[in-house]
């Protein structure tokens, strides 16, 4: 079953141009969809459209068997969450704890409830140890984990990631990926993520790729990364094994094109046994 | 000793409950001319060190030479105006400081509080501008009608606008897509090669740092755990991991290649090199 239906969406900024081009994808209950394209391509206004944070000029959005209009606002917020790219502008709390309390507190969680689900989400995130610490002190990592663990206190059956993961380390990063794979896994939460990281996307269930407020390709990443040319023609990034796929085709080796790493070390090392 | 610090420590509120060590006892001295990346992980302190660098912190202890001054713990630290155009700090998400009315504006308005004239301002404004990549056209649009990526390079040519000896970089490329990222690199890469000037930049993307740096700085917790060439920091993957970096594409491929019994020389550094070696082998 689609949690999420978006159906023939448009959207434009200004009276010229469109944002979002009759756009049309499904995001399965359960699953880890990603949607890439490059800076401009409309990702971002998208998640803003499904949040109602836009309105669009013509289609539907569907959630949860709920139609996305202004009547059914708060029910739709109620089963969304999202966390954006900047940890700055999401940030309420004086205190990691009473900034995963922020959104519990609007809700009315009985207090007597609200430390356990502060502290369960804080340890998901890894922020058990800096509870009392001012959001100032805390570096852009950090804080965008506390504003993932404030998103997941609020039980959302989507969770919706803008670019979320792109100003963490590398570590940071894995530790966000593995806390989104666990969610994915344990529990009903459907991830919808937008995102430039390559390694995300090729470890997601279904990926929806957008040029120019359309979208270019959808399907698993295995079969979206096997689209070459149109690929190279939307500028999109593709994962380091590819590219060596593409550098030896270059060369006269045509290899399988693994979209992992391990993927492509045992194609090669297969290719050279065979000698 | 152009850029150095000795013995230095930042403490965030200190005395207070919030009280937190940032810097422990940092000396490091940094190569003029160099591109150096400054890598750690979140929360090692490396934007605490870099906002040193133009006395937008002071120490606590130790001292900070830059350029011709020293910046000593506990004394008043003088002429930082001039410091301040010498040595250009661009921060995290410039993009969010853009404020002008135009974009010639905001660019001119760095050079005009440097004490230049309105023409000499709007001179230095455009050929920054251009440096950075902006066309003319754009020049008297609103800053917010640009794109992210474009957002920041008004920001960064708004320092550059001041002609800085040293310029400093905090997460330049972070959230900008992978189009972005290159030609911003490409950027930074023809300042330091071509004009010549001294590059510090912290990043978190080992793939920048392995194409484009000279020298990399390793911090982790406050202190500096390694300093050394970006060449041969990232031929010793183990290392790398030792210190919670996250080798390269290619220094992870050859690696792992290396495990399954191919011997790739150490000479071996792009990815051209790779699929030349590759495609020999299995051919």
């Amino acid at each position: 079953m689609a949690i999420l239906e978006v159906k023939d969406l448009n959207f434009s900024y200004e009276e010229e141009g469109k944002t979002i081009d009759n756009v049309s994808f499904s995001v399965e209950e359960g699953s880890y969809t990603t949607i890439v394209g490059h800076n401009g391509s409309g990702k971002s206004t998208i998640a803003k459209l499904i949040m109602g944070l836009l309105e669009s000029a013509s289609g539907t959005i569907t959630i949860d068997g709920i139609a996305l209009n202004n009547e059914n606002l708060a029910k739709i917020r109620s089963r969304i969450g999202i966390v954006f790219q900047n940890p700055d502008n999401q940030f309420i709390g004086a205190t990691v704890r009473d900034d995963i309390a922020f959104g519990l507190e609007n809700h009315c969680v009985e207090p007597s409830m609200m430390d356990e689900i502060i502290d369960t989400n804080a340890a998901l995130v890894k922020m058990s140890d800096f509870m009392d610490q001012e959001p100032t002190h805390l570096s852009g990592g950090q804080k965008q984990r506390v504003a993932i663990a404030g998103v997941l206190a609020m039980k959302p059956k989507l969770l919706i990631f803008d670019e979320a993961t792109s100003m963490l380390d590398p570590d940071g990063k894995d530790e966000i990926k593995k806390v989104i794979m666990k969610l994915h896994k344990e529990s009903s939460l459907t991830i919808l993520s937008i995102t430039h990281d390559i390694d995300e996307v090729a470890s997601s269930d279904y990926v929806v790729a957008l040029d120019q407020g359309k979208v270019v390709l959808t399907g698993t990443p295995q079969e979206v990364f096997q689209q070459e040319k149109k690929l190279k023609e939307m500028k999109l990034d593709i994962p380091f094994s590819l590219k060596i796929a593409d550098e030896l085709k270059k060369r006269g080796v045509t290899v399988d094109r693994c979209i992992t790493m391990e993927g492509m070390v045992n194609e090669l090392c297969r290719l050279r046994s065979k000698m | 000793m152009p850029i150095a610090f000795e013995n230095v420590s930042h403490t965030y509120s200190a005395g207070t409950p919030y009280e937190y060590q940032a810097l422990r006892n940092i000396n490091l001295e940094i190569t003029e001319g160099k591109m150096t990346a400054i890598i750690g992980q979140t929360g090692s302190g490396k934007s605490t060190l870099v906002q040193h660098l133009n006395a937008l912190l002071l120490p606590d202890a130790g001292i900070v030479h830059i350029l011709d001054r020293d910046i000593k713990a506990g004394e008043k630290a003088k002429k930082l105006k001039a410091l301040r155009g010498e040595v250009g700090l661009v921060f995290q998400f410039p993009e969010y400081q853009l404020f002008e009315e135009t974009i010639i504006k905001d660019v001119a308005f760095g050079p005009k509080n440097f004490g230049c004239n309105e023409e000499e301002a709007t001179k230095r404004a455009k050929e920054a501008l251009k440096l950075a990549g902006m066309d003319e056209s754009y020049f008297e649009k609103s800053p917010l009608e640009l794109s992210g990526g474009q957002k920041r390079r008004v920001a960064i040519a708004g320092i550059l606008a001041m002609d800085p000896k040293v310029l400093v970089l905090d997460e330049p490329t972070a959230g900008l897509d992978p189009a972005g990222t290159a030609s911003m690199m490409a950027l930074f890469s023809k300042l330091n090669k071509e004009m010549h000037k001294t590059v510090l930049m912290v990043t978190h993307d080992m793939e920048n740092v392995y194409t484009y740096c000279d020298d990399v700085v390793v911090l982790e917790k406050g202190q500096v755990k390694l300093h050394g060439t970006a060449r041969e920091f990232f031929s010793d993957p183990k290392k790398c991991r030792e210190l919670n970096i996250l080798p390269p594409y290619i220094v992870r491929m050859k690696e792992m290649l290396n495990e399954k019994g191919f011997d790739i020389p150490e000479s071996v550094v792009n990815m051209k090199e790779l699929a030349d070696y590759i495609a020999k082998e299995v051919k």
